[in-house]
């Protein structure tokens, strides 16, 4: 196949894939169900992607293949999207419009807060809200603190044993959390800590996995920056904070956030050590409201909501410092 | 500031980069530490900085021995290859740094801080961030930054390495101005011969962590102490014709003689080198015993000086020669020698004679 062909033929496809893909979605949102409307769409993708790389070959795929491209992020962007939406909006639908089939796309009544009424007054969520908050905040600006100290000293202090204490630290990360929780769950009880939001913080005010990350960020800091700072009577603790945290702001936004993100959405931990209702966390108080309204799914819906929004509205505005910390390497370490 | 080095020595382990070195710098002084690659330069230089502590010897400033006093009190001022400039700060946030550590008031420390930016010609762009900079742009605020605590001792360890060939040139007097200008003490550490040349009042010699000569660039080309001195320095390179020295005379083998008065300081029978710069060549009319008689092998148009590609027993050196005499490929030249550019070392030490 000539090059010219394989041109055509790519831009064809890619074209006419992601046409078919964005009408089959369409049909399906207007409500046609069946075997044919489920797999139209992913015929499309699969004939886009097969496009593009065909096209990916020849040399002219500037503003085609951009077009394209943007057309297959909107479609995936959907696709990520779209349970998002159906949680909100069946959120506010009643019962009845529930149980109707075909679902229906959007709720009558945009208004009908009386899910999340219910659900806020049958169980305490403004207490689970707050407890999460503590717990996240606590473990998070714990955790941020050991790190930082933690990777300085193991990437700039020199000690005897350095090199073999981080080895041994980076080889517990291979033993896994669930085999952890036996060995924490019994200090945790002999401290006398259990049942209370301690214990939720307690266990998690250090990570050997940021540690190494920014501990790998802080070596690519030129040996010369701390040179010239000493030289001028900058002490170790100044250089840490005026200098390589500053530095390292973009991968401490990320670990923050990964870590915040964890500990938020933490469920196992505050299952096994958490009884009393009133230090129950978000994600664990979900848990128990859900199993005591049993099926209503529209009640259900709207707690989750509540629990989700936080974080998504975090995500939202951290948007930049995320994309910025991932993209320059800061969890790439 | 006097800085005095004495039986100076460093090991890794087993290694010794720095061996018994031993130079005296006087006061506004711009002395250049070169040597080739991995002969101890910056660990010289990190020594006199207190970062590296010594393994032997003293280092005093100004009579007072600071050998092991913590770096910030020993009032110097460092510059790195890749100017090290904090890239979170801008130029006048990197210029205060140092005195903002040293709790300068801010309305002090800012207008030293201008006047700095002055001196090194960055005062127009103090708002930008070292990113926003070209390499020898950040390089000049990387002196602002190391001058502004008016430091005893500037240390400058190969700072014009990153830059390209024309702001090499230009950053080179730069320097040379700055100091002129501050008149600071400086030590400034190169590879490049020629930067070493052109901007030092002494250069300081180096070869695997010993010590080869101290003397002024012109002393050092003129009169090397020994064959790496020598061979280090000029550009071409110095031509050295290996060969045995008896009676007075050098033979470099079957018809290659030539008696010197250079030879007469020669043991008998010693192997030597005759090292001859390509400069110092003089072109006679007729053969004599203290010419040399050789065969033109090429020839390259240099301007008004042609290179010449000639051999001299069975080994080929290069001479400029004027163009004047029209050398052609296959004749036959008797060269006389100028006694400033042509050394004798024995063959095996290195040593001169
Ligand atoms: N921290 C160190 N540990 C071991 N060897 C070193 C260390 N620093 C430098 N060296 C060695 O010492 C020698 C001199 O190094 P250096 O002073 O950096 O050379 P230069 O600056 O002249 O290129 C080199 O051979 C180098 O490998
Ligand atoms: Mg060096």
């Amino acid at each position: 196949m000539s090059k010219v062909t394989k041109n055509r033929l790519g831009t064809g496809l890619y074209i006419f894939g992601a046409l078919l893909t964005a009408f089959s979605l369409i049909a399906l949102a207007a409500g046609r169900r069946g075997a044919l409307s489920l797999a139209l769409p992913c015929i499309g993708l699969v004939l886009t992607v097969l496009g593009l790389y065909l096209n990916h070959s020849y040399h002219t795929r500037q503003g085609t293949a951009r077009v394209s491209l943007y057309l297959l992020l909107v479609v995936g962007a959907l696709i990520m999207v779209f349970p998002f939406y159906w949680m909100i909006s069946s959120a506010f639908k009643t019962s009845a419009e529930m149980s109707i089939y075909p679902p229906t796309w959007a709720p009558r009544n945009w208004l009908n807060f009386e899910n999340f009424r219910i659900a806020l007054n049958t169980a305490p969520f403004e207490k689970y809200f707050l407890n999460s908050v503590m717990v996240t905040s606590a473990s998070v600006a714990a955790t941020a603190i050991t790190t930082i100290l933690a990777a300085f000293a193991f990437s700039r202090l020199s000690f005897p044993g350095r090199e073999v204490i981080f080895s041994l630290l980076l080889s517990m990360m291979m033993v896994p959390f669930e085999m952890l929780v036996i060995t924490n769950y019994q200090t945790i009880v002999r401290v006398g800590l259990n049942d209370t939001r301690f214990a939720l913080v307690i266990p998690f005010t250090s990570s050997i996995f940021y540690t190494y990350i920014l501990r790998n960020f802080f070596q690519t800091i030129p040996d010369g920056l701390y040179w010239s700072a000493r030289v001028d009577g900058c002490t170790n603790w100044r250089y840490l904070w005026k200098v390589m945290v500053p530095i390292a702001r973009p991968s401490l936004v990320t670990i923050i956030l990964l870590n915040g993100l964890a500990s938020w959405n933490s469920f196992m931990w505050p299952l096994l050590v958490i009884k009393t209702d009133a230090n129950r966390t978000l994600p664990f108080g979900l848990y128990t409201f859900t199993t005591e309204v049993g099926s209503n799914n529209e009640q259900m819906l709207a707690a989750s909501t509540v629990v989700v929004l936080p974080m998504i509205l975090l995500f939202l505005f951290a948007r930049k410092q995320i994309i910025n910390g991932v993209a320059r390497g800061g969890i790439k370490g | 500031m006097r800085v005095v080095m004495e039986n100076l020595s460093k090991k890794f382990g087993h290694f010794t980069a720095v061996d018994d070195f031993s130079v005296t710098l006087e006061d506004g002084e711009l002395v250049c530490l070169l040597g080739p690659s991995g002969c101890g330069k910056s660990t010289v230089l990190n020594m006199l900085a207190g970062i590296l502590p010594v393994s032997g010897g003293k280092i005093y400033f100004d009579g007072e021995d600071v050998t092991d006093i913590a770096p910030e009190q020993r009032g110097i001022g460092l510059v790195f290859q890749n100017y090290a400039l904090y890239p979170h700060m801008t130029v006048m946030g990197n210029i205060c740094f140092p005195l903002e550590i040293q709790k300068v008031p801010k309305a002090e420390r800012e207008a030293r801080a201008e006047e700095m930016a002055r001196l090194v010609h960055m005062d127009n762009m103090l708002g930008r961030k070292p990113k926003q900079l070209s390499g020898g742009q950040q390089q000049r605020v990387a002196i602002a930054r190391a001058l502004v605590k008016k430091p005893r001792l500037l240390l400058l360890d190969e700072p014009l390495s990153n830059l390209d060939a024309r702001l090499r040139l230009e950053m080179r007097e730069e320097i040379r101005r700055i100091q002129q200008e501050t008149k600071v003490t400086t030590i400034f550490v190169t590879h490049d011969q020629e930067e070493a040349m052109s901007i030092s009042d002494h250069i300081v010699l180096m070869k695997d962590g010993v010590l080869q000569q101290h003397a002024q660039p012109q002393a050092l080309y003129n009169d090397p102490h020994n064959q790496f001195v020598a061979d280090f320095l000029g550009n071409p390179p110095i031509n050295n014709i290996p060969g045995t020295v008896s009676g007075g005379v050098f033979s470099a083998g079957p018809g290659a003689q030539l008696r010197l008065d250079d030879f007469r300081r020669v043991p008998e029978g010693a192997k030597v080198n005759l090292s001859i710069r390509a400069e110092s060549f003089v072109v006679e009319d007729a053969p004599a015993p203290d010419r040399m008689s050789c065969l033109v092998e090429n020839v390259y148009q240099m301007g008004k000086e042609e290179m010449a590609q000639l051999s001299f027993g069975a080994h080929s050196f290069r001479a400029y020669i004027s163009s004047d005499y029209g050398l052609r490929r296959g004749d036959t030249v008797h060269l006389g020698l100028r006694s400033r550019g042509t050394f004798v070392f024995d063959l095996e030490t290195g040593a001169r004679y």
